[in-house]
């Protein structure tokens, strides 16, 4: 793999992750318990999308065979989104989605720090405005992880399993593959191994104050970076993709 | 945390409690209300009022308040509070000649 294909599968990469999260936040939509969540997961659920249209559009210019952000969107078949399993798993309850996007949120954000100062100038732009928008999110699911842990007994109880069966989606996020490793080396991209140690420090302050146990590190899936994903995932981008595979071309 | 979280009042009650939001659209205006939303507790009501009410670019600073900590004025004693002042013409300052040349008071 030479560093240009290396940039494409990254900056694509990243397009999957923000599209694909995004994609399952909005399967809640009107669907959330209370009308002032329901518009802050909308709006974060949007953010999460602008991010994947800036990606894929320069994913496509990179590739330079004239795809758009829709047909990375809408054209591509399961195993050629390469998202992390984290992202991908099923809503669940709330407690649920915000264990899952404080463990995100938290290891994305020190991500998109990293890619501020990495030299392709486009993702370094990109990433300075994405950062914005994650800090926000990071820091309104963190409080609910808060309350929802120092809550009541059984919202600890539900939260911190809800924690526990997340944990083992979260070991990919640091595994560095051969993209991962051509983009640190060409383009001073991100050190996964220094952003997983921040993480685990970071991730732990939020737990405690949660009053939430940090599981230990057990076994770890993997496989989402690689075009494997979970049983949830085949369901989930048939609905997203439906329209531009009945009717090809449609447009509005 | 946990007294910052109204959980009695919200195991109680199941509504949230409801907050008024006031945002100043830009620096040197002063704050005025613009709405209300539901929240947990403060901080969330700070989020809340955010995601509600300046998705649009309409804030530089946001103000929440428990609306049940506001004391308003009863509009059965309107008459007693309100009307003695409608007679004072002479609390408006429109007895004074306007200079000539005087163009804005």
């Amino acid at each position: 793999m030479n560093q240009h294909q290396a940039l494409l599968a990254y900056v694509s990469r990243l397009g999957d992750n923000g599209l694909i999260l995004g994609q399952r936040m909005i399967e809640v939509v009107a669907a959330y318990p209370e009308l002032e969540e329901e518009l802050a997961n909308a709006n974060f659920a949007l953010d999460y999308i602008g991010q994947a249209r800036m990606f894929y559009t320069y994913a496509g210019e990179l590739e330079g065979s004239g795809r758009s952000e829709d047909d990375f969107a809408f054209l591509r078949d399961e195993n050629e989104f390469h998202n992390y399993l984290l992202i991908e798993q099923p809503n669940g309850h709330f407690g649920d989605s915000i264990a899952k996007l404080v463990l995100f949120d938290s290891f994305y954000l020190l991500l998109l720090e990293a890619l501020k100062d990495c030299n392709v100038k486009r993702l370094a732009e990109i990433a300075a405005r994405a950062e914005k928008e994650i800090r926000y999110h990071l820091r309104h699911n963190s409080q609910w992880l808060v309350r929802l842990g120092d809550g009541t007994e059984a919202s600890h109880a539900r939260v911190q399993d809800s924690v526990d069966s997340l944990w083992q989606y979260t070991g990919e996020l640091f595994a560095a593959d051969e993209v991962d490793q051509i983009f640190a080396e060409s383009f001073a991209g991100p050190d996964l191994e220094a952003i997983q140690e921040q993480w685990k420090a970071n991730v732990a302050t939020i737990l405690e104050e949660a009053t939430l146990t940090m599981p230990g590190d057990g076994w770890m899936a993997s496989g989402g970076k690689q075009g494997r994903h979970s049983e949830h995932f085949g369901y989930m981008i048939a609905e997203m993709q439906y329209l531009q595979r009945t009717h090809p071309g449609a447009t509005w | 945390m946990r007294a910052n979280c109204h959980i009695e009042e919200i195991m109680t009650n199941k509504e949230w409690p409801l907050y008024e939001v006031f945002i100043r659209s830009k620096s040197g205006l002063s704050h005025r209300h613009c709405g209300s939303i539901h929240a947990a507790d403060d901080q969330l009501a700070l989020d809340a009022a955010r995601d509600t009410y300046t998705r649009r670019n309409e804030g530089v600073s946001i103000w929440v308040v428990r609306s049940s900590r506001i004391v308003a004025s009863d509009p059965a004693e309107t008459a007693a509070f309100f009307e003695p002042a409608e007679d004072k013409i002479y609390r408006h300052p429109t007895f004074y000649d306007i200079p000539d040349g005087v163009e804005n008071l």
